[in-house]
């Protein structure tokens, strides 16, 4: 038996691999027959969660869909929620395309119509490379919680490293913990004097939560601290210090996920995609909440979830009622980006030789040539392979602040059996 | 400050880089405008093959080919010479087979006449039961947008600028800045019209689809004759069995043809009814994964014979190479070489003139 490669674990990279099989794949598409949703929403996170409840409260019929095996979201789980009764959801089932009709998604599925249209489509994980990022043994911090989740990489026993940046960092490691790893360090990037300042800044909600996470990771944790090389078996930080482990579970930062956003047309900003006050997007009818609007956490998807959910189903009144709250996630979201902000040491991490594209093996030294993306992808064909841009478009946003090289938007969204496009 | 130019080119695609490259060897100062291998070249398959709809077409075709032959092309243009192989569905079409063998080999070209079984046997995914097929053994593949980059690297271009309006010695820019040159060729492909409207050139629309990492599914590029039907008919939409096996394993799956959609939107029927026409042919793959779709505009003209020369008056024109661009890229700029230089040209180029088709 071959080592798992892990890296994404979220149908991110297709690179993910345990005994050569990729096992990140969203699942095997079925066609069904065509069907149509007064309130469709995409993903079944906290968002979308929300979103559902707050619909079906307010009598809209509601159909959820969603990439994943069952609901309740890829990294914060939504705790104790789940979608209420009456909601029909297609549960492993990805959107692939636009349909030929208006208001239409090709999804594993089939064709599904849509009244009104929710994306709580959340985020995916930053990677940013550097030197051994590409060997097994390293994945993404929330990416290998999903695949010890699904039960394709083992934990128990296993040495460990959470390194990057972020409130989700302590949270794997916690859960890693409570599943048998031993984590030997969490590398946290940013600062203590920033992390104490976020904490401070945290709601009151939130406190109790933090302080347990923070004990929790006791002595191991150290900030300022990243990876600066992996080595089958160890990491290398830039404190000097080397750790031995099984494990680097990586965890930069998050992205919004906007390809179906970009698919359907609707504009996006700073990455994310741009939403009114009543969370609808620039397209009429297709509301957006969560991650994927801005990197705001669980309480953030929750209330915009429920907004959107209203306002899809016409109850704009009680929908309105919730913008203060809204406002009070809003706040915590600008606290979440200064606390996290990612630092130019970072940046600098490759080699000339470190590949930066996985799928299609570009290394820095190929792309320091190019001009822009565009570029890149025409002449290094970064970008161009299986998991389309969606590791490395980011990571060359990062690296050279190449816009448009986090929105890869060509139909169809996953790898799908050219039969199923035709 | 940088001198003069003596021929600004507006276009950097792949027709645009093998101007630049012939007229910089002339040793004339060019410059180029627009975005490098962009437009058709980076959409189109890179099919580098002799065609022969009619003398002229072929003249060119075979012409460019010789010139692609002469090159020395570094590893990153993935130039392979596969062949094409011409599938003959029926009895009909093994009739077209055999006069096109008959027209190649009285023109110099290497073909083959395969029946069934040898069919089968050039290309084990087919389905089986086709009439057989031609092989022409010259034709080849190349990484286009590679090639475009390659053959332009040492000639200086203009980033971001955007031509709005040429005259025949001055380009002006959408800043409301220009250049004065020695002389204005544009190669723009359908962008050609906006600068020059007069140019018959209408918008024919293609999609295509890749898929993973299938190394040895395909050995040739694989086109059916019935194709002659779609890309030299001229029925508002059409699609044809064209298949191209790429460097890297995967496979190029088109085509279609859709005349004045300048937009870049995937047409899911038509998209459909080119996959399931691929299928027909080639059952397997429906099976195989397809990880991205795009359109790409080609620059048709009523003749199917690109515009190649100076207008009268005014600036000079290499466009509406429709899907040939690639491969008669070389031609065209060896035929605008020496017309520039005042030489005779290596064949005859009165067929491609633009004076031709414009009043």
């Amino acid at each position: 038996m071959s080592a798992p490669q892990p890296l994404c674990g979220m149908g991110t990279c297709f690179g993910c691999r345990v005994d050569g099989v990729r096992t990140c794949v969203p699942a095997v598409p079925r066609p069904g027959p065509r069907r149509h949703a007064p309130v469709l929403i995409i993903g079944a996170g906290p968002a979308g969660i929300a979103a559902a409840e707050a619909a079906a409260s307010a009598g809209a019929q509601v159909t959820v869909i969603d990439n994943n095996a069952a609901p309740g979201g890829q990294i914060w789980c939504a705790e104790g929620r789940t979608l209420p009764s009456g909601v029909q959801l297609l549960a492993a089932t990805t959107v692939i395309a636009a349909a030929d009709a208006e208001r239409a998604l090709l999804t594993a599925a089939g064709i599904i119509s849509y009244g009104r249209l929710i994306l709580c489509t959340g985020a995916r994980e930053l990677f940013l490379p550097f030197p051994g990022w590409t060997l097994p043994g390293v994945a993404g911090a929330g990416g290998l919680q999903a695949l010890a989740k699904s039960g394709l990489v083992r934990v128990d026993g296993r040495r460990v490293v959470v390194a990057g940046t972020g409130p989700l960092l302590l949270a794997v490691a916690a859960w890693l913990r409570r599943h048998g790893a031993q984590v030997v360090r969490i590398a946290e990037r940013t600062s203590w004097r920033k992390l104490a300042a976020f904490a401070a800044a945290m709601p009151q909600s939130k406190w109790g939560d933090a302080l347990a996470l923070g004990l929790g990771a006791g002595p191991r944790l150290r900030a300022s601290t990243w990876p600066v090389r992996y080595t089958p078996g160890a990491v290398e930080l830039n404190s000097g210090e080397r750790v031995a482990c099984d494990y680097l579970a990586c965890g930069f930062g998050l992205i919004p996920c906007t390809e179906v956003a970009a698919l359907l047309g609707c504009r996006l900003a700073d990455g994310a995609v741009a939403v009114n006050e009543w969370q609808e997007t620039s397209q009429p009818a297709i509301y957006a909440a969560g991650e994927a609007t801005g990197i705001g956490g669980v309480d953030q998807a929750l209330i915009e979830g429920e907004i959107a959910g209203l306002a899809a189903a016409d109850a704009h009144e009680q929908a309105a009622a919730l913008f203060t709250s809204r406002a009070e996630a809003h706040r915590f979201r600008r606290v979440l980006a200064a606390a996290f902000a990612l630092r130019p040491e970072l940046t600098q991490l490759a080699d000339a030789d470190t590949i930066v594209c996985r799928c299609e093996s570009v290394s820095l030294a190929q792309l320091l040539s190019q001009p822009n993306w565009r570029a890149a992808k025409l002449q290094s064909r970064c970008g161009m392979g299986v998991c389309q841009g969606r590791i490395c478009g980011p990571a060359t946003a990062t690296l050279f602040g190449w816009p448009g090289a986090a929105e890869p938007v060509r139909p169809p969204l996953f790898p799908v059996p050219a039969e199923l496009l035709a | 400050m940088s001198p003069r130019p003596d021929v600004v080119i507006v276009g950097a695609g792949m027709v645009g880089a093998a101007c630049a490259a012939a007229l910089a060897r002339e040793g004339l100062h060019v410059e180029t405008i627009g975005e490098p291998a962009g437009g058709a070249t980076a959409a189109g398959m890179g099919h580098i093959v002799a065609m022969d709809d009619s003398e002229a077409q072929f003249a060119l075709t075979s012409y460019s080919s010789r010139l692609w032959d002469a090159l020395d092309l570094p590893p990153q243009v993935e130039r392979e010479r596969r062949g094409t192989l011409w599938v003959a569905a029926d009895e009909q079409e093994m009739a077209a087979a055999r006069a096109k063998h008959s027209f190649y080999t009285a023109h110099g070209v290497q073909a083959e006449v395969l029946d069934e079984r040898a069919l089968a046997g050039a290309e084990p995914e087919l389905r089986a039961g086709f009439a057989g097929g031609l092989r022409v053994e010259s034709d080849s593949v190349v990484y286009a947008p590679a090639a475009a980059a390659w053959l332009a690297r040492d000639v200086p271009h203009r980033a971001g600028a955007t031509a709005v309006s040429v005259a025949p010695r001055r380009v002006t820019f959408s800043d409301g800045s220009s250049i004065s040159c020695g002389a204005v060729l544009v190669a723009a492909g359908v962008a050609s019209t906006a600068l020059l409207p007069q140019l018959p050139i209408r918008v024919r629309k293609g999609h295509l689809a890749i898929t993973d990492r299938y190394p040895g599914f395909l050995r040739h590029q694989l086109v059916e004759l019935g194709y002659l039907k779609s890309a030299h008919g001229h029925a508002a939409e059409s699609v044809a069995f064209n298949v191209q096996p790429r460097a890297t394993g995967q496979i190029l799956i088109g085509s279609s043809r859709q005349y004045e959609r300048a937009d870049a939107r995937i047409d899911s029927p038509l998209l459909a009814a080119m996959l399931r026409r691929a299928f027909h042919y080639m059952p397997r793959l429906a099976q195989l994964s397809v990880i991205r779709t795009w359109t790409g505009l080609r620059a048709a003209t009523p003749d199917s014979l690109p515009l190649i020369g100076q207008l009268q008056p005014g600036p000079w024109v290499a466009a509406g190479h429709e899907g040939l661009g690639i491969t008669t890229s070389l031609g065209t700029a060896a035929i605008v070489a020496d017309q520039m230089m005042g030489r005779a040209t290596a064949i005859p180029a009165a067929p491609y003139s633009p004076g031709r088709a414009v009043a």
